[in-house]
């Protein structure tokens, strides 16, 4: 009997790649599948009846799809900038700091470790037009007295998404950056101080530089997880109001579960994945230049 | 004299700046969660005042008292989803820290073909959101009957957490020079020793921070657990934050009760490795 002999690096991935395959593969070629069938969950039985091509080019013409796909990418234009900028700011702040650091350190990442349902309820509750928090502030402060509706006004609940978004992850990229400023060589900053460099020239020729992979790493993980919103904006707004916040899937859950189209929802899915693998494939990209810049290899 | 005081003056200046700066930053931050604490101590009374009570004019037990309470009374079986909860957070962060350490050292250690794409095709099945996969997840684990389980909320887990640790942990491994294992191998040890011995010591703190952040995803996890789990032998308590929403209303001081109750095994673990965390990033997430 010959044992089958497999190589080394094969064995270890192994079980990685049986449990990816069970677990996402599998699923998604099901529904891969039945993006291609008119498929209801009502319905079973139209789980076989195949229809081609019908149900993509039903999404590529749909107003509403485009219209949560530019609201998608809007989103992540706007927070993922944000909260670089933020997170930038903060490393740098708490990195300055030379005593309480550690307490610091954890304070920043307090937001990190909220469940994205909860930030949704957290903020649900504080931008609340009656007894939220901001509004009771402005009211107590006299800067205003009239209610402001910020979940139902369509631009504002846009705004309070956002700020709950960038609530959420500016930890995330400052821990990143921060691990960044950490890890600085110290030579080039002191020839850079010899050379009679200013501090925003120093910071702007030198540290940056050096922090840009930390924040193609921090910008990769994080717009895989804002393409894929949809605690948050389900809590507060649930896509509303009238679609105002409706995102990509916030759309396609509803398409799938409340108005039970799953084939629908499959096929405005799949376009959708691909507008997440091809935001982390352009920062992976990204991240290799900058390491190759600064001689890290790949 | 005069440029010496001028220069001291915005030395103070730039000093106090940076410590508003900071202040504010932190209030920001920690602001919304600390209500969250605060208004799990106010009668509801007080939460829904209008106009609003700045100053607490009571603090008590009663929404948590009530959580633990019989189900009658607005109590929601609280331990059992903080257990199950535990249960699988942990053991999907072990799994996927076991899994992730095997893959990680195959993509750091050794030469084959096709390792970027396998790589990249690892980290794609990331951006596959959890609502995409729960309808079919829900199918199929229907079928083999794992559905409401422990183990069925495990296995989705460890899957949406493998790529990020192998990815972490790659980079960790490729921070140990190969040849500290050499030098192992050649003194007798076994490959297996050798990287028990040398190898997994020195990544020990990148391979930590990976396991936080398996953690946090798994104990934060809503939109698959809202699928996969449907009874209290198996609800989380992500899933459990919504026994507190009736139709029409919601009971927010029982909310802010079990959202503290949340927040705080994650608080404790965060504060207990973060040294790591930063070490093991600085490590591990760049230098590949």
């Amino acid at each position: 009997m010959t044992r089958l002999k497999l190589p080394p690096w094969l064995v270890l991935l192994l079980p990685a790649i049986v449990i990816l395959a069970a677990v996402v593969m599998i699923p998604l070629l099901l529904s891969l599948y039945s993006s291609f069938t008119p498929y209801k969950l009502t319905r079973p039985d139209s789980l076989y009846k195949w229809i081609g091509t019908f149900n993509y080019e039903k999404a590529l013409t749909d107003a509403k799809f485009w219209a949560a796909f530019g609201r998608t990418v809007l989103l992540l234009t706007v927070a993922l900038n944000l909260e670089m900028l933020f997170g930038l700011g903060l490393a740098l702040m708490v990195s300055k700091v030379t005593r309480g650091q550690r307490a610091l350190r954890t304070m920043m990442m307090f937001p990190m470790m909220f469940s994205p349902i909860l930030v949704g309820f957290q903020f649900k509750f504080i931008f609340n037009d009656n007894v939220g928090l901001v509004n009771n502030a402005l009211q107590s402060l006299g800067i205003t007295d009239v209610a402001i509706p910020w979940l139902v006004d369509g631009q504002l609940a846009m705004f309070s998404i956002i700020f709950a978004e960038v609530w959420t992850a500016t930890s995330v990229f400052a821990i990143l950056i921060l691990a960044g400023l950490y890890a600085i060589p110290q030579d080039p900053l002191e020839a850079a101080k010899v050379d009679g460099c200013t501090p925003w020239q120093s910071f702007r020729f030198v540290t940056l530089p050096f922090l840009m992979p930390f924040i193609y790493i921090a910008m990769a993980i994080r717009s895989l997880d804002v393409a894929r919103a949809y605690d948050i904006v389900q809590i507060m707004t649930n896509g509303g109001p009238a679609r105002r916040t409706e995102l990509l899937w916030t759309l396609i859950g509803r398409t799938g579960y409340v108005d039970a189209r799953m084939g629908y929802a499959n096929a405005m899915g799949y376009i959708s994945i691909f507008l997440a693998i091809f935001f982390t494939v352009f920062f992976f990209r990204k991240l290799t230049a900058a390491r190759a810049e600064l001689g890290m290899g790949t | 004299m005069a440029s010496n005081a001028t220069h001291r003056n915005r030395r103070r200046a730039l000093k106090a700046l940076h410590l508003f700066g900071l202040f504010l930053a932190m209030l920001v931050l920690c602001g919304p969660g600390l209500w969250i604490v605060l208004n799990s101590f106010r009668p509801t009374v007080e939460i829904m005042a209008k106009p609003p009570v700045w100053i607490p004019n009571e603090l008590n037990l009663d929404h948590y008292r009530a959580m633990f309470g019989g189900v009658g009374e607005g109590g929601v079986p609280v331990l059992t989803y903080f257990r199950n909860s535990l249960v699988i957070s942990v053991t999907s962060t072990a799994i996927a820290l076991l899994v992730g350490m095997a893959g990680g050292y195959a993509f750091a250690r050794y030469r084959f073909r096709g390792k970027a794409w396998i790589f990249v095709g690892l980290m794609c099945t990331r951006a596959v959101p959890g609502v995409a996969l729960s309808l079919p997840l829900f199918i199929l684990f229907a079928r083999i009957g794992i559905i409401d389980t422990h183990f069925g909320v495990i296995l989705a887990y460890v899957a949406m957490n493998v790529p990020f640790t192998i990815w972490l942990i790659d980079g960790f491994f490729r921070q140990v020079p190969p040849s500290l294992a050499e030098a192992a191998q050649i003194d007798g040890c076994t490959r297996w020793q050798a990287f028990w011995q040398v190898e997994f010591p020195v990544a020990k703190a990148g391979i930590a921070s990976a396991g936080i952040f398996a953690f946090l995803t798994s104990w934060n996890e809503y939109a698959l657990a809202a699928q996969l789990t449907r009874s209290v032998t198996s609800k989380t308590m992500p899933v459990g934050l919504l026994d507190f929403q009736a139709e029409f209303t919601l009971n927010w001081g029982g909310m802010c009760a079990l959202a503290v109750l949340m927040i705080i095994p994650a608080l404790i673990l965060t504060f207990l490795v973060q040294k790591h965390l930063i070490a093991g990033l600085t490590f591990g997430g760049v230098k590949g």
